[in-house]
């Protein structure tokens, strides 16, 4: 029987002493899981769509429910998060922002940016909507 | 008597050399997503709103069917390819591995196919 030889191995996210930029990593990858959810409710929605006004009318009550509008608020959040740390990696990707005070000052530069477009595009919603929600 | 070389006996078991293809296509969806997915946004912002005939209006306008197909099919693939990667990550059974990955594969190309032809009917 042949033994295994021991490799080094790459240590692993509890070897790390926690650092709340690292969270931002961790909560990327939550928000693009999060996406690939909400794509089957898009599709769902198109299914509505293309089902005829009953079933549009439908969705239109889950879209226009409380818990219907939180689920949306905290999808838009996650949407935007996504987009603008992905931004931020694409960043990286190319060399720029390595350094630890550039990489701290540029998640909150994207948080600020997430709080932003998510509460901005709310206050859209809410005109589009015509003041009643 | 074995008259291959070492070299012959090796090759085809290492690099495939398409490592960085994965990472790439995913970069690429990724920055197309960026214009894409902010008309996306805006577009639902007022659609949210909308009763059934103005949306069905809205979808057949031929800028807004083009643009929905190419977002949807562009973010399915980019959620096959995220999702993909965090399947291989954290399930470490192979036969589950592997079953788990033809199921995201087939769901995204299912629910992609599907979504599409729902704009292209609406539009044409």
């Amino acid at each position: 029987m042949m033994a295994i030889p021991e490799r080094p191995r790459s240590p692993h996210l509890q070897i790390y002493r926690f650092g709340w930029t690292m969270s931002m990593s961790i909560f990327h990858r939550l928000t693009g899981v999060i996406q690939s959810v909400g794509l089957v409710l898009i599709a769902a929605w198109l299914m509505a769509l293309g089902s005829g006004p009953k079933a549009f009318a439908a969705a239109h009550s889950v879209t226009g429910h409380w818990l219907g509008r939180l689920v949306l608020a905290g999808w838009s959040f996650a949407f935007f998060y996504h987009l603008c740390n992905g931004i931020r990696h694409m960043c990286w990707d190319l060399g720029w922002g390595f350094e630890i005070p550039t990489a701290k000052r540029s998640a909150v530069a994207v948080l600020v940016t997430v709080v932003i477009l998510t509460v901005g595009s709310w206050w859209l919603a809410g005109s589009a909507f015509g003041g009643g929600a | 008597m074995n008259y291959r070389t070492p070299v012959k006996q090796a090759r085809g078991l290492g690099s495939a050399h398409e490592g960085a293809a994965h990472w790439w296509a995913q970069r690429v969806s990724a920055v197309a997503l960026i214009p894409l997915g902010l008309w996306f946004a805006v577009s639902v912002i007022g659609l949210l709103a909308a009763d059934y005939d103005t949306a069905v209006n809205w979808m057949s306008q031929p800028w807004n069917a083009v643009l929905m197909s190419i977002f949807l099919g562009v973010m399915f693939y980019h959620s096959w390819l995220g999702v993909q990667v965090v399947v291989e990550d954290y399930v470490h059974l192979e036969w589950l591995k592997l079953v788990t990955l033809f199921v995201v594969q087939f769901a995204h190309f299912l629910l992609a196919a599907y979504a599409i032809f729902v704009v292209l009917r609406l539009a044409f």
